[in-house]
């Protein structure tokens, strides 16, 4: 496992918390110093969420602080294009290729920005749009776009899938263990 | 063996390895996952009183009783279970006792940004504070020993940042200890004028002894830097010792504050400031002690720091900003909410609302737009009582709006009140059957335990009825037509009224039926539905369309369009 700042974001109720319980459990096989740190406690689903996951030696903060994130992976485009300044200017966005309106949308108080791909290339970030709704529903379950992009990571760094299976098998449970090591293997094989 | 732990785990493990045998506790972000884990643990006795003083008191029997007790709560809670931990400082313990306190800075989900430390000084206790999950752990353990032997309750204190962190904890195995026997002894224990005045001097006797002592296990010196030094806590700690090159001391007993040896520190530096969130609560103590340091005018007073926001402040070098264009995501109530029904028919009949803390308050928020004001918990009710006898002009168009467990926390005396004082006020309990906000805790209206065992249910009807209440009226809150009804009824009513809106939090029901959808041949887009603010009723490119994702099937949008265009089904 390589050291890396990882900012998870995404909508209440989209399974961020599981994502990095995953790269916990995988920093620690690894052998590797971690911190998390997760805003939780709220039922309701809908707002905006962020989790911050650190991989590395002698961590001392549990946050990533804005422009030192390695990766962002983002739930929802909206959710990539706000925390898009976490980056380090080398970082790349993980995009799960989903919209989900938000409140203020829905009422028509404000728009859903167009074209967020386009602003996040002309801003100079690199990104990767993974079809992960997609690719979880057909693994068995619309649940699980969590572990496809927990896959990709590990591909993109060069991670063996051994590695993060073993990390999954401690972290979900049991009877949904097959459908998440599908989404994983999904998510590892849709980066090329 | 270690593991990676989340700060209030580790606290609940840390209970579990101390030989904790009670823990009560009332739920509050970011405080409520420590309860939840102890009660993962059968050698503890674990509950969910119905609020924070209940639970301290609780705590104060079973350590008077022998045993090591500890009860959690937010910041907020302290402001509830003060009045038992004032002179509980005077009677001591027997057993050891631990108030935990999570501080919100930020306010990632609280209603105010106060800082618990003044409550440890103004109640003569001492108050820990850990900087990451492990140390969290330590200093738990640590305090019981310090309860028993100072005799006092003992605060350890977390807030959003340490609490909801995880980091390597190294796991130890519990130590039980024999109860000891509760001795009889009114001097000590019954706290009478006569009796407190004795105990008064024993509070200040014990509190000077812990000050001069300015026990070392409880701080740290880090030195790098003879130009700045940093006095930091907790989760600042870390921020502090990424962001900057300067030496830092770090608290780890918040009060009594090490003064001296911080002194010391100050004498090796050029300058000291001090890192610390919320209030300058170190700072005053220090400067108060003719030690000179810098620290607010720094920082400010507001929200929670981070290793950029110390970079900017203290070397002016900016971390990337945010665009600033994108829509804001903010918390909504969920799809089948049925506290969302209740709002909508708030707002169309133009109703003062008094609202309560809960998933609720968001009624507050466009395009429900319904609650109008909202203070503490329990504060609904008392307030309507107050528009009522103010005679005010809004007098019989005020309701209140509690939730069940909110209710039962401290909505239930505003009820007495207002009955005894030959009020006329409306009160609406959501009862959605849940702790909902927190993330679901049973209370004592669910019929169940923390640990799910089933128990007797508190029956909201009965309770208002014996309380006097004159009229106690039960809706179904999908049943727009009846809550209309229901309210216009009971507003109008020269009399204290009780309406029980009830339906399960959407979230905890098992099945739902299946997603409704528009039918776009007679849908004329008047946008109607879009006013009760449900996630899954979407206005895109000009069409209104229901997410089959996020759709329950609650279908109490249906009765909002006059033209039959929503229907049950694909
Ligand atoms: C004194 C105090 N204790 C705890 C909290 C944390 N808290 C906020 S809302 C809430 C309970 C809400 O439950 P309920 O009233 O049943 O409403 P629901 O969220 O289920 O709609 C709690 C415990 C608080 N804000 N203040």
């Amino acid at each position: 496992m390589v050291d890396m700042n990882v900012l998870i974001v995404g909508v209440g109720g989209q399974g961020t918390l599981l994502a990095s319980r995953v790269l916990g459990a995988w920093a620690d096989i690894a052998g590797k110093d971690c911190k998390l740190s997760e805003v939780h406690g709220m039922s309701q689903r809908g707002g905006s969420v962020v989790t911050h996951v650190r991989i590395g030696s002698d961590i001392a903060a549990p946050i990533v602080s804005p422009g030192e994130a390695d990766f962002v992976m983002a739930f929802e485009k909206l959710e990539a294009l706000r925390f898009a300044y976490y980056l380090k200017p080398e970082g790349t966005i993980l995009i799960n290729d989903q919209e989900i309106m938000p409140m203020p949308v829905i009422t028509g108080a404000a728009e859903y920005p167009e074209d967020i791909y386009g602003r996040l290339a002309a801003d100079g970030k690199k990104y990767i749009s993974v079809p992960a709704l997609e690719l979880a529903e057909t693994a068995g379950t619309s649940k699980a776009v969590n572990t496809v992009l927990i896959g990709a990571l590990a591909k993109i760094t060069g991670e063996e899938l051994e590695t993060v299976e073993e990390a999954l098998k401690r972290t979900v449970k049991p009877k949904l263990l097959d459908v998440n090591l599908a989404a994983l293997k999904a998510g590892y094989d849709f980066i090329k | 063996m270690k593991k990676l732990m989340l700060t209030n785990e580790a606290v609940a493990r840390g209970a579990w390895e101390a030989g904790v045998k009670v823990v009560s506790s009332y739920p509050g972000t970011p405080s409520t996952e420590i309860t939840e884990f102890c009660a993962g643990y059968p050698e503890m006795y674990v509950e969910w009183a119905p609020n924070e003083k209940v639970s301290a008191e609780v705590a104060i029997g079973a350590a008077a009783a022998g045993v090591r007790s500890m009860c959690c709560m937010k910041h907020v809670g302290v402001n509830v279970a003060a009045d038992p931990l004032f002179t509980a400082a005077y009677t001591g313990v027997n057993g050891g006792m631990v108030l935990v306190v999570a501080d919100d800075p930020a306010m990632h989900s609280s209603q105010n940004e106060q800082d618990s430390r003044f409550y440890a000084r103004s109640a003569h206790v001492p108050m820990l504070e850990p900087a990451d999950s492990a140390e969290a752990k330590e200093y738990l353990k640590r305090a019981f020993d310090l309860s028993e032997e100072y005799d006092t309750p003992v605060m350890l204190r977390l807030t959003t940042r340490s609490a909801h962190s995880q980091s390597y904890v190294e796991l130890a195995d519990r130590v039980e200890r024999e109860p000891k026997p509760f001795v009889k002894d009114i001097k000590k224990w019954v706290m009478m004028p006569a009796a407190a005045r004795g105990r008064h001097l024993v509070v200040e006797k014990r509190e000077r002894e812990l000050k001069d002592k300015e026990l070392p296990e409880f701080y740290k010196i880090e030195r790098r830097s003879d130009k700045t030094g940093i006095v930091t806590l907790g989760a600042v700690y870390q921020y502090v010792k990424e962001a900057t090159d300067a030496s830092v001391f770090k608290v780890g007993m918040v009060y009594p504050l090490p003064v001296e040896a911080i002194r010391r520190f100050a004498e090796t530096v050029d300058e000291l400031i001090v890192c610390e969130e919320l209030e300058p609560f170190i700072e005053n103590q220090l400067k108060a002690a003719g030690i000179e340091c810098r620290g607010k005018d720094i920082f400010g007073l507001q929200g929670e720091f981070s290793p950029a926001f110390i970079r900017e402040k203290l070397y002016g070098i900016k971390a990337p900003a945010p665009v600033s264009d994108v829509p804001g995501r903010p918390p909504v109530m969920c799809a089948g909410c049925p506290h969302r029904g209740v709002f909508y028919v708030l707002n169309k009949l133009k109703l003062n609302v008094c609202g309560d803390i809960g998933c609720y308050t968001l009624g507050a928020n466009p395009p429900l737009s319904a609650v109008d004001i909202c203070v503490c918990m329990g504060a609904s009710v008392g307030m309507a009582h107050g528009f009522d006898k103010a005679d005010s002009p809004l007098k019989r168009k005020t309701v209140a709006v509690i939730g069940d467990s909110t209710f039962i926390h401290s909505g239930i005396t505003n009820i007495i009140n207002a009955v005894y004082n030959k009020g006329t006020s409306t009160t609406i309990i959501l009862d959605n059957s849940i702790t909902g906000m927190t993330g679901h805790q049973d209370n004592p209206s669910t019929g169940k335990r923390i640990t799910g065992e089933a128990t007797a249910k508190l029956d909201l009807e009965k309770l208002c009825e014996a309380i006097g209440v004159q009229s106690v009226r039960v809706v179904d809150a999908y049943d727009l037509e009846a809550v209309e009804k229901v309210v216009r009824e009971e507003t109008a009513r020269e009399a204290v009224s009780v309406i029980i809106a009830r339906r399960p939090c959407a979230l905890l029901t098992k099945s739902y039926p299946p997603a409704y959808s528009i039918d776009p041949d007679k849908c004329v887009k008047c946008r109607a539905c879009l006013r009760i603010g449900c996630p899954a009723i979407e206005f895109i490119g000009g069409k209104v369309r229901i997410n089959k994702e996020l759709c329950v099937g609650c279908g109490v949008c249906k009765g909002l369009c006059r033209f039959g265009a929503i229907k049950e089904g694909r």
